[in-house]
């Protein structure tokens, strides 16, 4: 199988973050670190390193993290906070709601070992419902990025964003094939263009679809791979200007079904321009332990489900 | 050191402040005066002696005393006490808890109420905020103090102790928490409800310097708080328990509960309103 754009390398994403959040901090004085003790985990070591005054170790106490960096931004500060995705997001949601987005804090909530790609360590670390949480809560910001490149890139660009941001990225090595893609919030980014259907897709699904593209390829479909890293806000112009070519869609992401991308493009659809749409996503379901790969496939969110999802909402077109 | 305490002026601007909590409170037949009548005290000697700050209001307060009050409940004591000392028009406290007003039931930030740095209402989280202002303000050289007001009932909430630790053990000393003493919560008496235990000792172990006074005596709480401050930037945070008596200065509402969220009716009012001299204009 050939793919359309390639990769010589895997990389962590959570990498891309811990890289850029020391470019980030080497620009601006103003940016702090907070970590609730996974310090190695969200590769916060270099911040850490160079910056000691300017890094919080919180220990195992996430609503006060959330609430400190509250504070901190209060006194004028850009505090970004690390460590995993639940323990950002389903434990910490009052605080998120409370402290950080009704109370408009420019809080930068980074949240590494997102989804079922987590692998091992099973449903209790994986969560699936972080970006439908996030997305819910006005004033935030919802950014998924795709593979290292961007997950740097929008690290740097979230820097220079007023206002609360929510930033998901995850754990595997996964293959790079975003370097010197220029990167905008809520500003979608075409991979591939094609004719017959739309695949939307964030996060590490947006290889996966990639893979699909190449698979629909040999089979004479010609599908079009939109990058959305920005679920909210949603680039709409991107999507409706996609499905008027297509005529259908596939949404892709590792995340449940209910309040994920997938939602927040069927509701732009619903809007604007009624067209067949699938999901690939987990459909209602606790994760469990296994390998990334061995669980994308076992919860529906391989590539053959891509590809099989695609054919489907071709046939629906009629 | 700040100037000695004009206790005439503040005893004034306390029965002021009472006289607005709960003509507010009356006006939309819904808050809570009994924590607000308790903590008029505390406020009036915080925004009326001891704290330095701006009331033309930046969000950042650097350079000043800023303060935070985490049982956003008692709004009406905090918007009474910041009206009258400047930060926005006394008649605003008209609009409390109506549609449209900035005078939200539980303090907000949205709609840029001068004096208010943080939403708080959800209980726990305005020590975490303060610490963070608190570490802002050492990054900056700053040395303005942090001022934070807690509920005694608040103490359950585990969040209060993952901050109570962090400060201790990051030596936050230009902190000064308060918690509101009163012994009672919505549902009754703490002591009953889940009691606190000793917290003296509580903060002690958990490394604060803590200090205890009287909150309805302007005196006594005065030269707490200025204990409070001359004792800051010893490496330790500083927790000031401060007993109050709930729903104080309208008698049929003291020491009880059962005005911890419910407005007089409009002949409690006038009962109330009989006990309490208008001394620096009503609203």
């Amino acid at each position: 199988m050939k793919t359309k754009l390639t990769y010589t390398e895997k990389k962590d994403t959570r990498s891309g973050f811990g890289d850029g959040l020391l470019e980030a901090a080497k620009k601006n004085p103003n940016i702090v670190g907070l970590c609730a003790d996974l310090t190695g985990s969200l590769k916060m070591n270099g911040f850490q390193k160079e910056f000691p005054e300017r890094f919080f170790q919180v220990g195992i106490a996430e609503a006060n993290m959330m609430g400190i960096a509250a504070g901190l931004a209060t006194g004028g500060k850009i505090p970004f906070t690390g460590t995993f995705a639940n323990f950002s997001t389903s434990r910490v949601y009052d605080q998120l709601r409370q402290s950080i987005a009704y109370s408009e804090k420019n809080v930068k909530v980074c949240a590494s070992h997102a989804g079922l790609t987590l692998g091992e360590d099973g449903a209790t670390h994986q969560v699936l419902e972080d970006i439908g949480m996030t997305k819910m809560l006005p004033n935030f910001t919802v950014i998924n990025p795709c593979d290292y490149h961007q997950t740097k890139a929008a690290t740097l660009a979230i820097a220079e964003h007023h206002g609360p941001v929510y930033l998901r990225f995850g754990r595997p090595g996964w293959p790079m094939f975003m370097e010197n893609q220029p990167f905008e919030i809520g500003k979608a980014i075409t991979l591939i263009e094609g004719t017959d259907v739309s695949i939307f897709a964030t996060g590490h699904l947006v290889w996966k679809a990639i893979e699909a593209e190449a698979v629909l390829a040999e089979q004479g479909i010609s599908a079009e791979v939109i990058n959305i890293h920005t679920i909210k806000p949603l680039d709409e112009e991107a999507i409706l200007k996609s499905i008027s070519k297509t005529g259908c869609a596939v949404s892709a992401e590792e995340h449940q079904i209910a309040g994920g991308l997938g939602e927040s493009i069927a509701q732009t659809i619903v809007r604007n321009n009624l067209v067949p749409q699938e999901f690939v996503a987990v459909n209602d379901q606790f994760g469990e332990s296994g390998k990334p790969e061995e669980l994308l496939d076992k919860y529906g969110l391989g590539v053959n489900d891509i590809v099989e999802k695609a054919k489907k909402a071709i046939k629906r077109k009629g | 050191m700040t100037n000695p305490p004009n206790l005439d002026h503040l005893k004034k601007f306390c029965s002021q402040v009472r006289r607005d909590i709960v003509r507010m409170v009356h006006a939309v037949n819904s808050g809570h005066p009994g924590g607000s009548l308790g903590c008029t005290e505390y406020f009036a000697a915080l925004y009326q002696h001891l704290m330095k700050y701006d009331s033309s209001f930046n969000m950042t307060g650097e350079n000043e005393d800023v303060f935070f009050l985490s049982n956003g409940h008692i709004s009406p004591v905090f918007y009474s006490t910041l009206a009258r000392s400047g930060f926005f028009e006394v008649s605003e406290l008209a609009t409390f808890r109506k549609i449209g007003s900035r005078l939200q039931g539980h303090p907000a930030t949205e709609e840029g109420l001068p004096g208010v740095r943080i939403a708080s209402g959800s209980l726990g989280q305005g020590l975490s905020a303060a610490v963070g202002v608190a570490l802002s303000k050492k990054l900056n050289g700053d040395n303005g103090k942090v001022f934070v007001l807690m509920g005694d009932g608040e103490q359950q909430e585990g969040q209060v102790w993952e901050a109570a630790m962090f400060a201790a053990h990051n030596k936050v000393d230009n902190l000064i928490a308060t918690i509101d003493y009163n012994h009672q919560q919505i549902d009754g008496p703490i002591a009953e409800v889940n009691g606190l235990g000793d917290l003296r000792a509580k903060y002690e172990s958990f490394g604060w310097l803590v200090l205890e006074c009287d909150g309805n005596n302007l005196e006594v709480l005065i030269n707490t708080l200025e204990e409070a401050k001359e004792k800051s930037g010893n490496e330790q945070p500083i927790m000031i328990l401060m007993t109050t008596e709930m729903g104080k200065g309208v008698d049929f509402m003291e020491g009880t509960h059962k005005w911890h969220g419910v407005a007089p009716n409009d002949e409690q009012l006038a009962d109330a309103l009989s006990q309490l001299e208008e001394t620096l204009g009503d609203f």
